[in-house]
């Protein structure tokens, strides 16, 4: 988009995109909200939370310090359960790695239940390139990958979408939706239900992730909510899963820990519907592990980021997090957003993009996300050590600053958006990236203010399939950038 | 290919945490208990996640399979109690199981794939469960019901009915799993 200037959109543009943001903003503040009172009543419930939250601490920490010895272990019992394991140094060697055992099975279409190493790794793209088709079956996914854009919640992938926009998405690009679809959530479960039903019982490959990989058994365990998870780990005849180094557990009592932390942590239920547990080839199926690096044994190396590995994706930082409350997911520019992304993105990737180089400055260092994470990861003294490493230009320094003043005093903000003008000289009048979000401190966008997918791709992440029909509505913003 | 990858992973391993100092796992939360579960407290917590759950002593639950089942085929895994369900003749429309543990405080069933239980998939692919819980087979806690189960068989953790909220946040109960969950739970 460099050196195209769009200028100010015609007024209708303008108007929707205001609605757009308004209803993003909506959704955000619902979705965490509500999830934020159902963790903290469950929570509440269990009166050893914190004896809880420091075993789950220590259980990773431990894991981590011998992760060598756990892996060479849970590979043994994996291949004595009769499953193959591989290992893939990074995302090109996993895709390549699973593109050659689907192409082994004869295939060309697979499910998949959502995972957010597979999105990581941008398997999906990689199996178009060798002809695959991959479907995403998760509810949320399936919204995601229909509308062509991004997940921008690690729970509620979908969250930025409403319930309009799902039954127009599924009328235009779900074969076989009913003409009479309305809008209501239970029609459109039911249509997703059906249309994905037939995928279920005629897919013979289904890729998926892990919560956990248990050392000492060779288990492996998913935790979902819709059953859509289970179709993909029993029903297909092959069952290709892939999994980040750092899922391990050494013990199987050491699920004990999770199985509580988790589900309370993320959807806010003392349980979540389903968790499939299985170990090896089962019930006649043929299994394959890829265990995977992709820049995590280098996280690893970082004496204060490493704990950043400790994350069990739960997404309770997403949720009590001010500046993601604002910004939305999409923001971060990585399949993991939020507090856990601003840690997270830049130690995997590595500080070389602007983007990645300022993920460390969106944060206000409130601390709430450390409070509630339930493995305790400080990410605000992760956020304080990468910014001291991110060579990151003066004027942006200065920037957030001004908006993290502005954020630690919510008094202050009211007046600082009385004052928006004043304001905005002190911060500078375009961020890089994510953080362009923060400059229009009056009317607080919350996006980038460039087609995600233009910035998205101009940062250097992989381009999604293409867009059969422009991505309408998607995140359209002006680009003023010259 | 595969083997010189493991061996650089595993070498990065080594080095990224050569010299930092070994990290004890303290556990000071509640373990298992090896008492036996609430069976009220397993019950409401079943209700909670809008399941039909049904309390009955041990010398009724073919009565009230029969009761609540009327109208209904149901499928009958191996090894399930004959003398507790008779289905009648035609197309199933729903599956009747056993479980191996029940865990009172999160209203949790597991199936191990035992006698009655069936594989996985039988107990998916129906959009209508009804599960026989045994009272001595509820537990207190988790800790408890992973003390309990053997690791290696292939386990379905079931709370509730499936349900997703990526609509708007709102809660709509089954999407791939079954739509409706009624559990029995035998007593006495
Ligand atoms: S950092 Fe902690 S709170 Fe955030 S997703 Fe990871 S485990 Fe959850």
């Amino acid at each position: 988009m460099s050196g195209v200037f769009v200028g100010m959109p015609a007024f209708p543009k303008n108007a929707a995109k205001a609605v757009q943001n308004s209803q993003l903003r909506f959704n955000l503040r619902k979705a965490t909200h509500t999830i934020r009172g159902k963790r903290a009543a469950v929570v509440g419930e269990l009166d050893d939370w914190a004896e809880l939250r420091q075993a789950g601490k220590t259980i990773k920490d431990h894991t981590l310090r011998n992760l060598d010895r756990y892996l060479v272990e849970l590979e043994e019992k994996v291949t004595a359960a009769g499953g193959v394991v591989h290992w893939a140094r990074d995302a090109a060697e996993a895709n390549r790695i699973v593109a050659r055992l689907v192409k082994d099975t004869g295939e060309t279409e697979v499910v998949k239940v959502k995972s957010m190493a597979t999105m990581e790794i941008g398997l999906n793209e990689a199996l178009a390139e060798e002809g695959i088709e991959a479907f995403e079956t998760d509810l949320a996914e399936l919204i995601v990958q229909l509308g062509d854009d991004f997940p921008s919640h690690i729970l509620v992938p979908a969250i930025h979408r409403n319930r309009a926009e799902i039954r127009e998405l599924f009328l235009k690009k779900m074969a076989g939706a009913p003409k009479d679809l309305t809008d209501e959530p239970r029609a459109l479960a039911e249509a997703a239900r059906l249309y994905l039903r037939k995928r279920f019982l005629e897919a013979k490959v289904a890729i998926s992730g892990a919560n956990f990989m248990i050392a000492e058994t060779g288990t492996l365990v998913v935790l979902e909510s819709e059953g859509n998870g289970r179709m993909c780990l029993t029903l297909p005849k092959t069952l290709i899963s892939v999994v980040g180094i750092e899922k391990l557990l050494p013990t199987w009592q050491d699920l004990e820990v999770f199985l509580q932390l988790l589900p309370r942590s993320s959807t806010g239920e003392r349980m979540n519907p389903y968790t499939s547990m299985w170990t090896g080839a089962t019930e006649g199926q043929e299994f394959h592990l890829v265990l995977l690096d992709n820049g995590r044994t280098s996280v690893l190396a970082d004496k204060v980021g490493r704990q950043a590995l400790r994350c069990i994706r739960c997404s309770a930082c997403l949720n009590v997090c001010p500046v993601y409350e604002r910004a939305g997911g999409h923001a971060y520019g990585s399949v993991y957003p939020g507090p856990i992304g601003a840690i997270l993105t830049p130690q995997l990737r590595g500080m070389d993009s602007e983007l990645d180089r300022s993920l460390p400055y969106a944060s206000s260092l409130c601390g709430a996300c450390y409070e509630v994470c339930p493995v305790a990861i400080d990410i605000p003294s992760v956020l304080v050590d990468l910014r001291a490493k991110a060579r990151h230009p003066r004027t942006e320094r200065a920037g957030m600053a001004a908006a993290g003043w502005v954020f630690e005093r919510s008094k202050r903000l009211a007046k600082a958006q009385r004052f928006g003008g004043r304001m905005r000289r002190l911060v500078p009048k375009r961020l890089p990236g994510p953080l362009s979000a923060w400059t229009d401190t009056r009317d607080m966008p919350e996006i980038p203010a460039e087609s995600f997918r233009d910035w998205w791709i101009r940062e250097g992440g992989t381009a999604g399939r293409r867009p059969a029909v422009p991505p309408d509505g998607n995140l359209p913003q002006e680009s003023r950038k010259s | 290919m595969s083997g010189a990858a493991r061996e650089v992973i595993l070498r990065r391993i080594r080095s990224a945490v050569e010299g930092a100092p070994e990290a004890e796992i303290v556990r000071g939360y509640r373990g298992a208990t090896g008492e036996p579960g609430d069976v009220e407290l397993f019950a409401e917590r079943v209700r909670d996640y809008k399941a039909i759950v049904h309390v009955v002593p041990r010398a009724e639950v073919a009565s009230t399979l029969a009761r609540i089942t009327e109208g209904r085929v149901l499928a009958v895994p191996a090894g399930f109690p004959s003398d507790m369900y008779a289905p009648s003749e035609g197309e199933p429309d729903g599956v009747v199981s056993t479980c191996a543990v029940a865990i009172a405080e999160t209203g949790t069933i597991v199936l191990d794939a035992g006698p009655g239980q069936g594989t996985r998939a039988q107990t998916l692919i129906p959009d209508y469960h009804l599960c026989v819980v045994r009272d001595d087979q509820i537990v207190p806690n988790v800790p408890d019901a992973i003390a309990r189960l053997d690791a290696t068989r292939p386990l379905t953790w079931i709370s509730g009915p499936s349900a997703t909220s990526d609509i708007e946040l709102n809660r709509v109960e089954g999407v791939h799993g079954p739509r409706t969950l009624e559990v029995v739970i035998a007593i006495g």
